[in-house]
């Protein structure tokens, strides 16, 4: 399955297995991982599932959707690396991934 | 009062005619169903058979508008801005384009427009500003507590609930707290509606005193404006790019959405709370059994009550939901009250359970653009209320029946006698 490392902003590394398919914000709420809330349970409605994906990640992560770009026009320490993690898929080709979370998500 | 739910509780009466009268009849936005806390049922009917039903309100203004009733009907029509504007206004009654009393609000806007003055007061009540707030919030929650009455009959609306949420605004408005019933006031006042409730001041009498409001809140953006900006919300609204040049009208609408925003919710949540633990004893055991379970019921709570009923949106374009056909213009009432009454999305509904899975699954602050900017902060309010009072008391016995609110929007309670 693959692995994915969330960062928090003071630091704190978690590494979890998540099975294919699953969206990433799902791995992080199943898992409890700090600072992804995912109020709205995956639906780009709510914005509380921001993170930062890792640079040399980007590419095979992709590019935001529509629904993500207004939503995230509306989070605090919005970057070029934003995404919602409900919007992405993991799948083995993000085995390894990397993202970080916002501290206004703490 | 019945163990299942108060919202589908009383008057079998209503129950039958809800489930009897002919569907083109059902109006849920008659506030009647909310005084007497009936509308549960005409919304039980229309999620099972017409659940996104047209209506034609009596009341001039409000005329013809759609109800949508279930869960994921309301989650697409709340997250297609696009599609579904607000700038049309928030609420059902419609107001001329010129009249004084259409308040400007980024609310009711539609982005770029929202998104800006969103983000001028967003930070704030952003989670990371909330420690900021935290300690504060409980010495004054402890010391609201602490002051009420024991072994007598006293309103908890009033001596809690409206307390502490006017606190609470003064404090983020760095409002002077001698004043801060005038937030109440000025909260009650700017929802107030004569066409639907008989008791509401006259139009001009509620202009007047929205004026009093603008003249006070003037005087202090003029002191912030001429200061180093500060963290409370007039001075950042004031100094926020943004938000610096608002006209009149434009800063007294932003300052009744952040008034009613932060007060009629949290507020009715707060007493809304009480009846529920009151009404579901094995509840309120659980939580003392396990006072970690807070969190989760703060959620449950907001659910619960659904302070704001509903949100409009207008139609910008002809459109299908539903299978129903809606056309360019037509505005749609989406009924968070029901939504989170649906059991297609929520299991089992009709009972408060403060241990849920999932518990921030709720409708009450909205999706979407819109979704409430001030969530993170009323659950803390909620969650730091709960605390002190488990510290405190045994129990908050509830010894009559709540009166509630004539409004088909503001979900809440003008009184609730307890005892302690």
């Amino acid at each position: 399955m693959p692995k994915i490392t969330f960062i928090t902003f003071d630091g704190e590394r978690r590494t979890v297995e998540v099975a294919a398919g699953t969206t990433l914000m799902r791995a992080a709420t199943d898992n409890r991982v700090d600072g992804i809330d995912g109020d709205c349970g995956g639906n780009c409605a709510c914005a509380t599932c921001h993170v930062y994906v890792d640079p040399t990640w980007a590419d095979r992560v992709g590019a935001r959707t529509a629904c993500e770009v207004d939503m995230l026009n509306l989070v605090a320490e919005l970057r070029d690396t934003s995404r919602l993690a409900c919007q992405i898929d993991v799948d083995a080709s993000l085995d390894g991934l990397i993202v970080a979370t916002p501290e206004s998500q703490h | 009062m019945n163990a299942t739910s108060p919202l589908v509780a009383p008057g079998a009466d209503a129950r039958a005619r809800a489930l009897t009268l002919p569907l083109d009849q059902l109006d849920p936005a008659d506030p009647q169903g909310f005084v007497d806390d009936t509308v549960g049922y005409v919304f039980e009917r229309l999620r099972r058979e017409d659940p996104v039903h047209r209506s034609h309100s009596p009341v001039p203004g409000i005329d013809t508008y759609w109800s949508v009733t279930r869960y994921q009907d309301i989650l697409h029509v709340d997250s297609h801005h696009d599609l579904y504007s607000s700038a049309g206004g928030i609420t059902l009654m419609d107001f001329p384009d010129d009249d004084e009393q259409k308040l400007k609000m980024f609310i009711a806007m539609d982005p770029p427009k929202h998104d800006e003055q969103r983000r001028a007061v967003s930070p704030i009540v952003a989670p990371a500003n909330l420690n900021n707030w935290r300690d504060l919030i409980r010495e004054r929650t402890g010391k609201v507590l602490d002051s009420l009455p024991r072994n007598e009959t006293f309103d908890w609306v009033d001596k809690v609930s409206i307390e502490l949420t006017t606190y609470m605004l003064a404090t983020l408005f760095d409002f002077p707290l001698e004043d801060r019933r005038l937030l109440t006031y000025w909260s009650d006042i700017s929802t107030a509606n004569k066409l639907t409730n008989p008791d509401a001041p006259e139009p001009e009498v509620r202009m007047a005193e929205l004026r009093k409001m603008l003249e006070y809140f003037t005087r202090l953006w003029n002191e912030r404006v001429n200061e180093a900006p500060r963290s409370d919300l007039i001075s950042m609204l004031a100094h926020g790019p943004a938000t610096r040049n608002m006209g009149p009208l434009e800063y007294m609408g932003n300052l009744v959405l952040l008034i009613v925003g932060g007060n009629d919710t949290t507020r009715n949540s707060m007493t809304g709370g009480v009846l529920a633990l009151n009404d579901f004893p094995e509840e309120m055991a659980k939580l003392r059994a396990n006072p970690a379970l807070i969190e989760g019921m703060v959620s449950e709570i907001i659910r619960w009550q659904t302070p704001l009923a509903y949100m409009r949106r207008t139609a910008m374009a002809d459109t299908e939901l539903g299978g129903k056909q809606i056309k360019k213009g037509d505005k749609l009432a989406m009924w968070y009250l029901s939504g989170n009454r649906d059991a297609g999305a929520i299991r089992d509904p009709d009972r408060f359970i403060i241990d849920r899975e999932r518990p921030r699954q709720h409708l009450s602050f909205g999706f979407g653009i819109h979704r409430c900017v001030g969530n993170r902060l009323a659950e803390l309010q909620l969650k730091i209320l709960w605390e002190e009072i488990l510290k405190r008391f045994e129990r908050i016995e509830v010894v009559g029946e709540p009166t509630r609110v004539r409004s088909a929007f503001v979900r809440g309670f003008s009184k609730l006698p307890v005892r302690l």
